[in-house]
């Protein structure tokens, strides 16, 4: 019972993740119509982000290391902790959460930029050329950050208060052996402030409507006389943002390297796809559905049955759905079918 | 790097072209049907020329980068060494060595360098590159085991001299042993048997063991070892659960763990999947339980100080094994580090000092040999007894074409002083208590067969 | 665009055949000519040709196709463990294991159509190489890949009488060795051969069949029409072509690994057909030619080959030079195909054949019409 609870839990944590993930992705197929390969790249530059701020806050000078004796080695003495021996530490802890107010106005004018010089004379071209170039913007990207960065993964700390573990199962009296990590019930917490935040946006504001009204039928909109390219470039903003910041909290759970953008590519597809192409709330519960499905796929009583299922379940329930929904669990007709 | 290079360093770019070109019109087909035109008698012979090439085959891109790049740090370094530049390194300490700092054999060193991607068509395709257009009579490199063995028979097909670099699986010089091949890294088995005794001094005799696999053949061969010692000392081995390669987040696997009534966590894990799946395990308070009165403990059984560094604090106080340490105080190490550091600012991995040794040991085994024949190369290698290369006492067992020598147990430093200093040496695991029998069932089913000159 | 003639054809065809069979002569001066990356260059021209039979004439974009090379690959692999090391029984089983692979993924993902049917393939081919990878160890050796050892049976072989050495046998084309530059050229033939049929495959009744789907399936299912067996066969089709390459490279290399299979390769095919020009004949061989080359050759290039290759500037140029060419090479070869990328699908939104139809309408105002007409059959979109 504990054991399934716990599953239950890092479902949950996946979910939030794939789906915080497959947000972005999403709107900017719904609204844009453009298959955005470098989304993943997107994420990853979040996540250095925070690298980013954390180097930073922990630039150092280099003192002459006495302990090495072989050659002349430097140690290095961070000047912030040096100079401010209280507050400096408290900071340089903080150093996650901080990088979310960095990553906003960053990631933002990133998408901006990247929406007006690039993705906007791309709508109207066939999805194989948008494919090829956000893939190439992708690449770039990559390399870049892994020149200044190197290739090996960056350790990210989350601030000590939450670095421990929540008795989450004496929460609802059920003993003591359900404990979860704090941070990982902040991550899930921050999914679903941020997908709610998003949906509040498009329920509830004119904007939102029109954009909505764009994914419902864009030349319909466009002959009423409402300018909806304008809108488009705040729409790849908040898709940026969204990719950026789940990338800023993730770093703790999974400590950032310059691939991992691409190693969330192809998830992120099979999510937003399953979901229902352009489906915000399709790919929300295509997310948790599949991060679910996974924790429990990954169980030794499911594995010993069929082994290797944790292997393939994402792309078996993909399958399944599509068959059985021939557009995803909440997609419309005529999205990106042909 | 110095510029002067090779007798082509006065040439410019439009001469290279224009000779190359020329080349290939005066030559044509006939030269590649039969590529020892010159009566030569083995693959790249370098004949009368007044330089010879090495090829260094290492991940440039993919999740072993940084690795590969100080493993490429290494051979630049061995290479300079070898033609006589810098201090000398490991050639002042080498015991026996016949090396004379004037190249290898007289002819200057010259090396081609590719990208392996980690994939094992990749590494052929760059290997097959090497051979093919820049005649190189040695191919090393490799930072993960599928590679390496997958280079390894190209270059027994090929015949060319393959010296591995970092792969650590029982396979290379087990199921998969190939005459042409030779491995100075340790392996699983040796792993397994290293730590042992530290394990059992630790931790006694009476644990509960869970094992986190990654789901490929190095996975298993290590899985296997470890087992292997910790049954011998009387541990239970609660539960063996492969993990994807690459899962990112192991959390559905780690959880589990906590309530599994195991009281030791072993990660047959390496690369980024090690990184990932010991900081989250640490992160969801592992290290923190008692379990049946004892402290939760986890084991790393393959360490390298590259990745220890992506894990951070982590890593702290747990246990594993390493081919070799740039903190060890015998006198190569000493001169090696020195070397390095001076070199680069910063010290070696345990990629690079394989990659560095198993360099110069090529050249040794060549100046004894008198030729770069491979065949005459193998014998030479072949049951060769050497010291001073940072490992103590080192044979080239001739049945499997595998090192034998002391095993560094390590264990994550507590309280590191520098950057650099992530682990500290725990124990020297003396050569006896780490060798096997080359027909052990874990290297079973395999067969050097016989040297190939390509020719 | 005027309708490609049968002469432009057979034009395109000959000089097809001459640049393919002529490689190991114009591109010794790229660096390239060696038979290794030859070999490649006509191996994953096979596969973006059969890819673009699909993408190309029907716009369903298959983002599995990977699997297929590597079934193909395998299939191969064990003919030559089991039967005989004779390249031929291998090529056929690899066509045929794989067509039936892509006959039973095509019958489920053309169900759906769009990235609906894109994201089907994509997800049997990700089962297909973590299985593969992992579980299915014992036929596919996993992780280091189905090689040849001393101790496999070759049944035929044994029952010729060939003996057994003590070192591994050779792929053989009836005792040819099929390594080396022989074997270039036989991958070289299988291409023009292959080339060849996709060409007539695109001019039958059949292909216009297939672009009238692309054009408009809707219409075509108003008129009663049933498509899905015509896609289907294309599919399958496409699927052979694949699987083909993946014998290819089991011939040329006797080894087959996972990773052939991993979505990462199925992207490359994509790209290599999008750079060079999709639904045309020859754009998606270029595009194989160019991202092989900037695989195999950029990321060979090193600070020291730089160095000799500015050699002759002054020594303070010559290093700024060195260290600003170095971020794009070696290592850093990445970041080079990535920017080709770009700079192509921006000002060449038709792939290198756009540029190439460009030139060829330049050509066109004057009187060598032959060159035009093979450049505008190469390129015909139609």
């Amino acid at each position: 019972m504990d054991a399934i609870l716990l599953q239950i839990l890092n479902g949950l944590d996946k979910g939030g993740a794939y789906a915080l993930i497959a947000l972005g992705l999403t709107l900017v197929f719904g609204t844009l119509g453009v298959v955005n390969f470098a989304h993943g790249a997107l994420f990853m530059i979040g996540a250095f982000c925070a690298v980013t701020l954390q180097k930073l806050l922990t630039l150092s000078t280099k003192v002459k290391d006495e302990s090495i004796t072989f050659f002349d080695a430097y140690k290095e003495v961070p000047i912030l902790s040096a100079k401010f021996p209280v507050v400096g530490p408290i900071i340089v802890d903080l150093a996650v959460p901080l990088a979310i107010l960095v990553a906003i106005p960053v990631m933002w004018i990133i998408g901006l930029v990247m929406e007006r010089g690039l993705i906007r004379h791309f709508y109207k071209r066939a999805h194989a050329d948008q494919i090829l170039v956000t893939f190439g913007l992708a690449i770039i990207a990559q390399e870049v950050v892994r020149h200044y960065f190197g290739a090996n993964p960056i350790p990210q700390l989350a601030p000590a208060v939450v670095s421990g573990s929540a008795n989450v199962g004496s929460w609802f009296g059920l003993g003591d052996n359900v404990v979860y990590p704090w941070w990982r019930l902040i991550y899930l917490a921050f999914a679903g402030i941020i997908i709610a935040s998003v949906f509040a946006f498009l329920q509830f504001t004119t904007f939102g409507m029109v954009v909505r009204a764009g994914m419902q039928d864009r030349e319909m909109v466009g002959m009423l006389g409402i300018n909806i390219q304008k809108r488009f470039a705040t729409v790849f903003g908040i898709a940026t943002v969204c990719a950026g910041l789940a990338g800023v909290m993730y770093t703790p759970i999974l400590p950032p390297d310059y691939h991992m953008g691409m190693d969330f590519l192809v998830l992120s597809f099979v999510v937003v796809v399953v979901g229902g192409m352009g489906s915000l709330g399709g790919a929300v519960l295509a997310g948790f559905l599949l991060g679910i499905l996974q924790s429990f796929a990954s169980m030794n009583e499911v594995k010993s049955i069929i082994p290797g299922i944790d292997q393939i379940i994402i792309y078996l329930v993909a399958v399944v759905v599509l068959l059985v929904r021939p557009r995803g669990l909440m997609g419309r007709k005529g999205v990106m079918e042909d | 790097m110095s510029k002067k290079t090779g007798p082509t360093s006065d040439w410019s770019r439009r001469d290279v072209l224009k000779a190359s070109a020329a080349t290939a019109a005066i030559s044509g087909a006939p030269m590649f049907f039969s590529r020892n035109a010159y009566g030569a008698d083995f693959l790249n012979n370098p004949g009368d020329a007044s330089t010879v090439t090495l090829g260094f085959n290492v991940p440039q891109s993919g999740a072993y980068a940084d690795e590969g790049a100080d493993e490429l740090r290494a051979y630049k370094l061995a290479v300079k060494h070898l033609n006589g530049e810098g201090d000398g390194g490991m050639m002042n300490t080498m015991q026996p060595s016949e090396l004379k700092g004037n190249g290898i054999l007289g002819k200057k060193v010259e090396y081609v360098t590719g990208d392996t991607q980690t994939k094992s068509d990749a590494a052929r395709a760059s290997a097959k590159r090497m051979i093919e257009k820049d005649k190189a009579v040695m191919i090393t490199g490799g930072s993960s085991s599928g590679v390496a063995i997958a280079v390894q028979g190209l270059c027994q097909e090929a015949g060319i001299i393959f010296m591995a670099g970092l792969t650590h699986s029982n396979d290379t010089t087990g199921k998969d042993k190939k005459a042409n091949g030779f491995r100075h890294f340790f392996n699983a088995y040796m792993s397994g048997a290293a730590l042992g005794p530290v394990l059992e001094k630790a931790y006694g005799n009476e644990r509960n063991a869970y094992h986190l696999t990654a789901d490929y053949t190095w996975g298993y061969t290590t899985h296997d070892s470890v087992k292997n010692t910790t049954e011998g000392l009387g541990w239970n081995t609660a539960q063996n659960v492969l993990t994807p390669v690459g899962a990112g987040d192991f959390s559905q696997y780690i959880t589990p763990v906590l309530n599994s009534g195991a009281d030791t966590l072993i990660l047959n894990h390496y690369g980024k999947d090690m990184i990932n799946s010991l900081t989250q395990a640490v992160q969801f308070g592992l290290r923190d339980k008692q379990v049946n009165g004892k402290d939760f403990v986890v084991i790393v059984p393959l360490y390298s100080r590259l990745m220890a560094q992506g894990a951070g604090d982590a890593v702290k106080g747990i246990y594993g094994s390493t081919n070799w340490h740039w903190s060890l105080q015998d006198e190569g190490s000493q001169a090696f580090v020195k070397s390095f550091g001076q070199e680069y600012g910063f010290p070696p991995s345990q990629a690079a000092h394989t990659c560095y040794v198993q360099t110069l040991l090529y050249a040794d085994a060549c100046e004894r040999a008198g030729t770069f024949e491979p065949c005459e190369v193998v014998k030479s290698l072949e049951g060769h007894k050497f010291d001073g290369m940072g490992n103590g006492p080192t044979e080239y067992r001739a049945e499997d074409h595998q090192c034998f020598k002391d095993v560094l147990v390590v264990r994550g430093a507590e309280n590191p002083t520098s950057q650099f200093d992530l682990l500290e040496v725990v124990e020297v695991t003396p050569r006896a208590q780490v060798e096997y029998a080359p027909d052990h069932e874990m290297f079973a089913g395999g067969d050097l067969g016989t040297c190939n000159n390509g020719a | 665009m005027t309708r490609p003639t049968a002469m432009g054809d057979w034009i395109l065809f000959i000089c097809f055949s001459v640049v393919v069979l002529a490689m190991p002569f114009w591109l010794a001066p790229f660096g390239a000519d060696y038979p290794d990356l030859m070999q490649k260059f006509a191996i994953f021209g096979i596969f973006a040709i059969g890819f673009n039979l699909l993408f190309g004439l029907t716009g369903y974009l298959s983002f599995g196709h990977a699997v297929f090379l590597g079934v193909g690959s395998y299939a191969a692999v064990w003919s030559f463990k089991l039967l005989t090391m004779n390249i031929v029984p291998a090529m056929i089983f690899g066509i045929i294991v794989s067509g039936v692979f892509a006959f039973l993924i095509g019958f489920i993902s053309l169900r759906r159509s769009g990235i609906y049917f894109s994201i089907l393939t994509l997800a049997f081919a990700q089962m297909s190489y973590n299985l593969a990878y992992s579980v299915l160890t014992p036929i596919t050796n996993g992780e280091t890949g189905l090689q040849l050892t001393l101790q496999d049976a070759r049944s035929l072989d044994a029952m010729a009488g060939i003996e057994v050495t003590r070192s591994l046998p050779s792929t053989t084309l009836f005792g040819i060795k099929t390594s080396g530059l022989p074997g270039f050229y036989i991958c070289a033939v299988v291409l023009i051969i292959a080339f060849f049929i996709a060409m007539r495959i695109t001019r039958s009744p059949f292909g216009t069949m297939l672009r009238a789907i692309k054009s408009n399936q809707t219409r075509m299912s108003y008129t009663g029409f049933n498509t899905r067996p015509y896609l289907l066969w294309a599919f399958v089709i496409s699927g052979m072509y694949a699987g083909l390459a993946g014998s290819l490279m089991a011939v040329t290399d006797p080894l087959a690994g996972a990773e052939r299979m991993q979505w990462t390769a199925s992207g490359e095919v994509v790209l290599m057909t999008i750079l060079g020009g999709a639904g045309t004949l020859i754009g998606p061989f270029i595009g194989a030619v160019f991202i092989k080359y900037f695989e195999n050759i950029f990321s060979s290039f090193n600070e020291q080959i730089l160095h000799r290759f500015f050699d002759a500037l002054p020594d303070g140029l010559e290093n700024v030079l060195v260290s600003v060419t170095s971020l794009f090479v070696g290592e850093g070869w990445h970041l080079t195909l990535g920017l080709m990328f770009m700079i192509v699908v921006i000002f060449l939104p038709g792939g290198i054949m756009e540029g190439v139809r460009r030139i060829g309408k330049l050509f066109s105002r004057k009187p060598e019409k032959v060159v035009a007409k093979a450049v505008e059959a190469s390129g015909a979109q139609s």
